[in-house]
């Protein structure tokens, strides 16, 4: 009889990861094409429909890269907290948290010019997404709480704040009943680039995408930080001030995640409602997963990923399928490339036994 | 507060405690084998989902709560694939189930949106029923209320006292000594996450037959993230699992009871009690406890034989 081994490979796969992570991501586009079909959807067809949705035209690709905003910056900060073995599930509810600071300012100050509120929308972003990754630092620091946990009910708190505001407190009184607050004024707005649809959020994006992998590569801090993400203990006994660092490392996270929230409600709808809030923060920990938490790679990764939801929005115009399709691929890809994980690892060997 | 309201509301608390207490049992099997599956959450979904189409579609809600079980076992094989077989990271692994998971029954549940199915009514038990204040609150339950109490018991034996649980739990504490010892490592840590999944689609399976009787969208609300922290609570042991789903159980039915009586209070504020509690309880444990109980070997994956 013929049995598998696995032996642990003694070089690295080099390019033909690559191949292993495109075996991967096809595997996952097969499964879901089998889902389309028990559907009753044309798979095929499907498939082609998601692709042309994504990449079949300039509008398309500028909504890809729109999108692919919020989704960079989320996920950008959750590399940063993963970096440190910090289980950072609480993106989403730190997005929250900054759409409601930079709309809490944005109201309170519906006359200040552009450059005068701009940074103070960006800083109460910053505060409050800060302060919501803080939150679960300290009780992991001080409680030995389980981050995971504390930050996926953060996430299910801040959204009900959130409702609470714009069903509440905050609501239009012109809106004739709908969740939303008044839309805000002209200098609360991040403008668009000349006469493309993309917005100056874009351009957020490639500098703090920059100074993150700066900090890592060039800066002492940021040596410390990898240092401490390789192994915690022998950190702590070269002396690195490791909780210190963990906390600084979840307000950074917190602060990014706060200011893609800041940015979906001033540039994408121009104001806070409900509906901001599609699951960017959950996509961000595939995107950092898939990108294996480097900065270059979190950028093509929110691309693509960005062009999923895409693609999936235009399978819902043209084929009715539900827009929980997206949730399914998301999750398939992440599986089949963790497992594809394994051949980078270990090779297989056919052995014959008695 | 006079009994005419309290009753109804602890009577309430054990509905509502129910699915989660058959998520954090399963989550605990699980667990104690050294796998941390945390696509609970997406499991339980699933399960809920296919209870509610066999349901439908057998008129059968015995049968329908038996196969949701064999959902959840399916879905959470999965989990056991990418971990145990390609030792891929299990925190990773059970987030994207979770995602994958609800994801496939907002997929395939968007057409049942609203219907109803036949599920469980409230079973009187002979005698017991008739006892003042207790009958009404422990014995007026539906079957499966029953079922996971009597599977509390029947998990802490397997546990605690047979061969293999003995087997199970030193997989999930010290895999190379198990291995060493002869035991099939492998095999327990499959029979801990398909087990403890069979359970979770239970706890699911409980949410659209026996709690609501119909299908909404995102009918799990998070209950799979609090059996998981719950598992934290109980300190791995059924009993205060128990114990621990009563009490959200109870937190669940008064915030659902303030709602329909009126308040000044948002119901946004109100629905974040559960949340807060779980914050709350979970460092509370763990701040105590110091995760001094959970097994050693949790979330390791183990070096597969040369």
């Amino acid at each position: 009889m013929l049995s598998i081994r696995a032996y642990k490979r003694q070089e690295p796969l080099q390019w033909r990861s690559c191949l292993v992570f495109l075996g991967a991501v096809l595997l996952s586009l097969a499964i879901s094409a089998l889902l389309l079909q028990v559907h009753g959807k044309p798979a095929l067809h499907g498939l082609r429909i998601l692709f042309a949705g994504a990449f079949g035209s300039l509008w398309a690709i500028e909504d890809c890269l729109i999108k692919a905003i919020p989704i960079f910056l989320c996920s950008l900060g959750v590399a940063i907290a993963f970096r440190l073995q910090v289980w950072n599930i609480g993106a989403e509810g730190q997005f929250a948290l900054g759409a409601i600071g930079a709309t809490g300012v944005a109201l309170a100050f519906p006359d200040l010019p552009g450059y005068g509120l701009l940074p103070l929308m960006a800083a109460a972003a910053f505060l409050l997404g800060g302060l919501w990754g803080l939150i679960p630092a300290l009780l992991k620091l001080r409680m030995q709480a389980n981050e995971i946990i504390v930050t996926l009910m953060m996430n299910y708190i801040a959204i009900l704040i959130l409702d609470y505001l714009v069903y509440g407190r905050w609501k239009d009184p012109q809106s004739f009943g709908f969740p939303m607050t008044p839309e805000f004024g002209p200098g609360a707005i991040v403008g668009k680039i000349g006469s493309t649809n993309l917005n100056w959020g874009l351009v957020v994006c490639l500098v703090t995408g920059v100074v993150v992998w700066v900090f890592f590569r060039f800066t002492r801090l940021g040596f410390e930080f990898r240092a401490a993400g390789e192994n915690i203990r022998a950190s702590r006994y070269a002396g690195l001030p490791y909780q210190r660092l963990v906390c600084l490392a979840m307000v950074l996270s917190g602060a990014l995640a706060g200011w893609a929230g800041l940015l979906e409600a001033s540039a994408t709808i121009n104001r806070l409602q409900p509906s901001i809030m599609v699951g960017y923060g959950y996509t961000a920990i595939v995107v950092a997963w898939l990108a294996r938490l480097n900065p270059l790679t979190i950028g093509l990764a929110s691309f693509l990923l960005a062009a999923l939801r895409v693609g999936v929005e235009n399978l819902q115009l043209d084929l009715q399928v539900p827009a929980a399709f997206g949730g399914i691929m998301e999750g398939l890809i992440l599986l089949t490339v963790l497992a594809g994980g394994f051949f980078m690892e270990y090779g297989l060997k056919l052995r014959r036994t008695a | 507060m006079n009994t005419e309201l309290i009753i109804p509301l602890l009577a309430a608390a054990i509905q509502s405690g129910t699915p989660i207490l058959f998520a954090t049992l399963g989550e605990i099997l699980t667990e104690k084998s050294g796998v941390l599956n945390l696509g609970v959450e997406g499991i339980m979904i699933v399960g809920a989902l296919a209870a509610f189409v066999m349901a439908k579609f057998t008129g059968n809600p015995i049968l329908a709560f038996a196969l949701a079980g064999v959902a959840g076992m399916l879905i959470s094989a999965t989990h056991g694939v990418v971990c145990l077989w390609f030792r891929g990271n299990q925190v990773v692994s059970g987030l994207a189930l979770t995602i994958f998971g609800l994801g496939l029954a907002d997929y395939l549940g968007t057409p049942l949106i609203g219907q109803t199915a036949p599920g469980f009514d409230k079973l009187a038990l002979p005698g017991l029923s008739h006892l003042p204040v207790l009958g009404p609150i422990f014995f007026q339950q539906d079957l499966l209320v029953y079922v996971s109490v009597l599977i509390v018991p029947l998990l802490w034996f397997f546990l605690a006292k047979t061969r293999w649980g003995l087997h199970l739990r030193s997989v999930g504490e010290y895999p190379q000594a198990a291995a060493a010892a002869g035991i099939n490592v492998l095999l327990y840590r499959w029979v801990g996450v398909l087990a403890g999944g069979f359970l979770v689609g239970w706890g699911g399976a409980y949410l659209s037959l026996a709690y609501t009787h119909l299908w909404t969208s995102g009918l799990s609300a998070g209950r799979g993230w609090i059996a998981v922290a719950l598992v934290i609570f109980a300190f791995w042991r059924p009993g205060r699992a128990l114990l621990g789903a009563y009490l959200f159980g109870g937190v669940m039915a008064f915030q659902l009871r303030l709602q329909a009586v009126g308040t000044h209070l948002p119901s946004s504020l109100l629905l974040m009690l559960p949340y807060a509690l779980t914050v709350i309880v979970l460092v509370l444990a763990s701040w105590k406890s110091r995760q001094a109980s959970a097994p050693a070997a949790l979330g390791i994956n183990i070096e597969p034989r040369e």
